[in-house]
């Protein structure tokens, strides 16, 4: 037995096309327990982040407090990372975007660091339409803190302790939708086939890309009676659509005959490619979003997939018109433009 | 795919790499972490009840297990499992592993066994019958036993203490030996009445070159293993300067090795295939070069040259090596004119056969192909019921350890026959299967996957080492090095079961593995399986464990090529479902 990862790899490992393996793009040895759902998730970022070939220096890691916040450290060991104060990630990351508006940001939460102390902080990363992806491990209680309900428990269900909650949950996903998301999507942390594309698709798509992503724990919450057990949510899982995320090039997998597809073209020319199983979901549309999930939460199911996203999307960047490169590679002739700009902005407002 | 059956004791002894690839199948793995441990005496007694030499084998076996050994395909060089035999062998406590041998019984239990031939295969056949009351008269045509491993395997690779020590181990059981006693006749033996006879007399014949000048220059033209024995019982102490020896195995190896030894400064080994074609271990053909021999390819012998009555040269026609697309090479002349070199003496070391004039061929015995006996190569029982074969007299020349195969598998079958039994029903092995788990996060084994290079085993200095025939060239790990080698296993035969009942399909195990050997996915044909994992199975030589469906209709699939053992899957497993458990295999032995 052992406790430390070993160097070795599978000698064939695939590379992709910056030449690098997955290896290149794992962080240390994981200290959640074992079987933690947020693992499968770093699992799930490593791969989509390996597939897409961004190299790891283009991307800075945002998290809060929590045992999800503490992921940023099992993967993407060579990337950048910020791991902040709990519920504050949404405004460090919106001062870093700010300030280098080329990296990559990706951020994680808990359902405890989002929709309880940082609820306010969320929201308004989101009404912003920052450029990131915000991805919250949902496992419907404060794990790190040894299992708490969290907001987003749903009324009735029990923890390891055994007691229903009694309050109404916060869907992270309608939330994020009402406040003007400009991509939201649900998935399983069980669920890589789904989870790996939707990241990806987050990740290219420009502008605040939110995927609440069930994520059982394994030591508080995955008890009969949690809705938030590996079971239970794999009982009551529905798919709105398959995703494949394409870069240009790339052929696109078909679909099953009984399903129609969709194909929505991002700014960067790829195609995020829909293989729809319900085709009353119009993606485009935040009103089918919230009524379908409504629907389905009805009747007792989770409704997982791409639920919504505007690729035309102004992210924060271009709403406010800032500097179009990183604040460090502004010159002092950039910031002090001298003395003939500043008559010209006064004798403007005069 | 159907679910794999781990039930079968051959699929996770297919696992344990070199285990299975060893003839005698030592169990590796474990004498590895008992040296690390620093049990020698324990480590030693595994591998003598496996292996019956391991002194003899750890400096001098053909290896099988290493080009086997799963380390080597994840990183250039498996473990360097011989030599760490041979670590067991020489830091044994000598008093202690004498008490550890098995008692002999006093009462005999009335049979008698005649043993032909006094190599490894015969010793054997000893070790394994004489703990069962046996009589056993052994018969060698050498003034001490050993056979082949004495007069052959020279000194300066295998001491002369080191392996007294060990064929005494078997001898001292009260074996009654019958050196310098060449049986000429199989029908006297068998009239002797013996309930039993096993023949394990080797194949004693060297081939010969029949070129010209090969009559005129006998004088100083060796047969390389007749040359060798007389080496080795001092009849022969001196060779010209300058020698050819003829031959790319491993008996060409020794000759030109022992050839520097008695005088000579001028040693070439000339083959007539490719260098790469050449038989003899890459480790031989390093040893003898660093020597000083050098190595000539792609040259045919075609004539002695004699002057005067004496040896002076040969003649060589230069050639190159054609292959058919079955593989089938053909030595073509490459035109080029001959090549001529200087020798005072050659040693043809081309070849050996078997050779049994001793055997009347009226006695019911039936002989096959090359004139061999037609022996079952699971019994090892020939057609004449009473007598079995074993050892390089059976099938041909191979090597020490499957000699010793051999002998333990005819030792069950002289067991069987002489009580009665059917020899082909043989006993199956012993197997076990125990968990490794003591507690959260606790385990009974410690395996961490160090990242240190094959370390390599010093040598005696070259100067000193070819001036003395009997200086031994290698001088084995010390202690501190063997311990760092035995870390480099991996541990092969801590299995990763499989308990899908257990499982939840978290995916943790999936996602901890650093070699991607686990997947869960729909089941489908091996071969369309085999290409979807997380990383391809494209090694055919090694399994991969199906599951039965689990919940969400999907399989759990292992590819066992790269697993490092390491055990983070089932570390990482919250439900146990995946647990490391010790998998011992045991061959059973006679009266098992
Ligand atoms: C030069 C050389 C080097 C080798 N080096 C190695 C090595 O490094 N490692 C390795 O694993 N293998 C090596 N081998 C091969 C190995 O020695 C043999 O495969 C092995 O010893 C075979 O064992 P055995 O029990 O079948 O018979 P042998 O060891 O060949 O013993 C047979 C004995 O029977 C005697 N005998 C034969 N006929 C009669 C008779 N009619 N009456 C009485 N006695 C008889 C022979 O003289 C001999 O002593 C080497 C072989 C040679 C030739
Ligand atoms: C300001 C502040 N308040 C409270 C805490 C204690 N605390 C640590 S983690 C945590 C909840 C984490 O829950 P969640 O974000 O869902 O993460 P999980 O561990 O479930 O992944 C709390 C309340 C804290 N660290 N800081
Ligand atoms: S407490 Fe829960 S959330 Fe935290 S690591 Fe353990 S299983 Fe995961
Ligand atoms: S790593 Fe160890 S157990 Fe595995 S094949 Fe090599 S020697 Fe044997
Ligand atoms: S022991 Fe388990 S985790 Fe380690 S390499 Fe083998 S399958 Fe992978
Ligand atoms: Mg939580």
């Amino acid at each position: 037995m052992t406790y430390i990862r070993p160097e070795f790899r599978h000698p064939e490992l695939p590379t992709n096309d910056l030449g690098y393996t997955k290896q290149n793009y794992e962080g240390s040895i994981s200290t959640l327990c074992a079987g933690c759902g947020h693992d499968s998730i770093s699992g799930a970022i490593v791969q989509a982040i390996f597939e897409m070939s961004i190299p790891p220096h283009n991307i800075a890691k945002m998290s809060g407090i929590g045992c999800s916040s503490k992921t940023p450290t099992y993967f993407l060991g060579n990337s950048h990372g910020f791991n902040s104060v709990h519920g504050r990630m949404p405004s460090v990351a919106t001062g870093a975007n700010m300030a280098n508006r080329d990296l990559i940001y990706v951020g994680v939460s808990g359902d405890g660091d989002s929709a309880s102390i940082g609820m306010g902080q969320f929201a308004h990363a989101v009404r912003r339409n920052l450029n990131m992806m915000y991805i919250v491990m949902n496992n419907g209680c404060y794990g790190l803190t040894k299992g708490q309900d969290s907001a987003t428990a749903d009324v009735g269900s029990k923890s390891k302790k055994g007691i229903p909650n009694p309050f109404e949950a916060i869907d992270l996903a309608a939330v994020a939708l009402q406040l003007g998301a400009t991509f939201v999507a649900r998935s399983f942390s069980g669920d890589k086939k789904q989870l790996v594309p939707l990241i990806k698709a987050a990740i290219a798509h420009r502008g605040f890309a939110f995927i609440d992503v069930l994520s059982p724990c394994v030591t508080f919450n995955n008890n009969p009676g949690s809705t938030k057990g590996y079971e239970y949510v794999r009982d009551h899982l529905a798919a709105t659509n398959t995703v494949d995320f394409v870069p240009m090039r790339e052929e696109i997998t078909a679909c099953y005959p009984n399903q129609t597809s969709e194909e929505v073209t991002l700014h960067d020319g790829s195609v995020v490619h829909l293989c729809k199983m319900d085709d009353k979901l119009n993606v485009h549309s935040r009103q089918s979003a919230l009524n379908m999930m409504q629907e389905y939460k009805d009747d007792g199911r989770i409704l997982t997939g791409l639920l919504y996203m505007d690729p035309d999307s102004q992210e924060l960047h271009e709403n406010i018109d800032s500097a179009k490169k990183p604040l460090r590679g502004l010159t002092e002739s950039d910031l002090c433009p001298g003395s003939k700009v500043l008559d010209n902005i006064n004798e403007s407002l005069r | 795919m159907k679910p794999t059956d781990t039930a079968n004791p051959e699929y996770y002894h297919k696992v344990v790499d070199c285990q299975y690839a060893c003839p005698a199948h030592t169990p590796v793995p474990e004498y590895i972490r008992l040296i690390a441990a620093g049990r020698y005496d324990d480590a030693y007694m595994l591998n003598w009840e496996s292996n019956v030499f391991p002194g003899v084998l750890g400096r001098t076996c053909d290896r099988p297990c290493e080009p086997a050994c799963r380390r080597g395909r994840v990183e250039d060089e498996p473990v360097a499992i011989c030599r760490l035999k041979r670590a067991a062998a020489d830091n044994k406590d000598d008093t202690a592993v004498a008490a550890a041998m098995p008692k002999i019984p006093k009462k005999k239990n009335g049979k008698r066994i005649a043993l032909i031939g006094g190599g490894p295969a015969s010793l054997t056949v000893a070790r394994d019958l004489m703990p069962l009351g046996y009589e056993i008269d052994l018969y060698d045509d050498q003034p001490a036993g050993g056979g082949f491993m004495r007069s052959q395997i020279p000194s300066f690779r295998l001491p002369h203490e080191v392996l007294d020590q060990e064929v005494n181990y078997i001898t001292d059981m009260g074996v009654t030996t019958h050196y310098n006693h060449y049986v000429d006749s199989l029908k006297r033996v068998l009239d002797d009445g013996y309930d039993a006879v096993f023949v394990g007399t080797g194949a004693p014949r060297g081939r010969d070159l029949k070129i010209p000048g090969r009559e005129e220059a006998d004088a100083n033209i060796h047969l390389g293993i007749n040359w060798l024995s007389s080496v080795a019982f001092e009849h022969t102490s001196r060779i010209g300067k300058k020698v050819i020896v003829l031959g790319g195995g491993n008996t060409a190896m020794d000759c030109c090795r022992t050839s520097l030894r008695l005088g000579a400064d001028d040693v070439k080994v000339v083959v007539r295939s490719p260098r790469k074609d050449m038989k003899a271990s890459p480790w031989e053909i390093e040893d003898s070069e660093r020597e000083g021999v050098e190595m000539y390819e792609n040259h045919t012998p075609k004539e002695f040259i004699v002057e005067n009555g004496k040896l002076v040269g040969m003649r060589f026609e230069l050639v190159r090596a054609e292959y058919d697309e079955n593989g089938k090479r053909s030595l073509i002349p490459t035109g080029e004119p001959d090549v001529i070199m200087d020798c005072d003496d050659v040693c043809i070391a081309v070849g050996q056969d078997n050779a049994f004039p001793w055997i009347e061929r009226d006695l019911g015995m039936e002989f096959g192909k090359w004139d061999m006996p037609v022996v079952d190569d699971v019994t090892f029982q020939s057609t004449l019921p009473k007598v079995f074969f074993g050892g390089d007299a059976a099938f041909g020349p191979e090597n020490v350890i499957t000699a010793v195969a051999h002998g333990h598998q005819a030792a069950i079958s002289i067991d069987l026959f002489v009580r009665g039994k059917k020899v082909a029903e043989r006993p199956a092995p012993g197997t076990n299967l125990v968990s490794q788990k003591m507690g959260i996060h606790e385990w009974s084994y410690d395996s961490p996957v160090v990242n240190d290079v094959r370390y390599v085993v010093p040598h005696e200095d070259v100067g000193k080492s070819i001036k003395d025939r009997k200086l031994e060239v290698e001088l084995g790990f010390d202690v501190a090095t063997a311990l760092n080698e035995a870390r480099r296993c991996l541990n092969c035969d801590a299995q990763t079961v499989f308990e899908e009942v257990k499982c939840i399909e978290c995916d943790a195990c999936v996602d901890i593995c650093p070699t991607d050997c686990l997947t869960f996915t729909e089941n489908g044909k091996e071969e369309e399986l085999r290409q979807r994992l997380s990383a391809p199975a494209n090694n055919a030589d090694q399994a991969i464990l199906v599951s039965d469906k689990l919940p969400t209709q999907r399989v759990m699939v292992k590819d066992e090529n790269v697993c490092l053992h390491c055990g983070l899957c089932a570390e990482r497993c919250p439900t146990a479902a995946w647990d490391m458990q010790k998998f011992t295999y045991h061959v059973t032995k006679a009266g098992q």
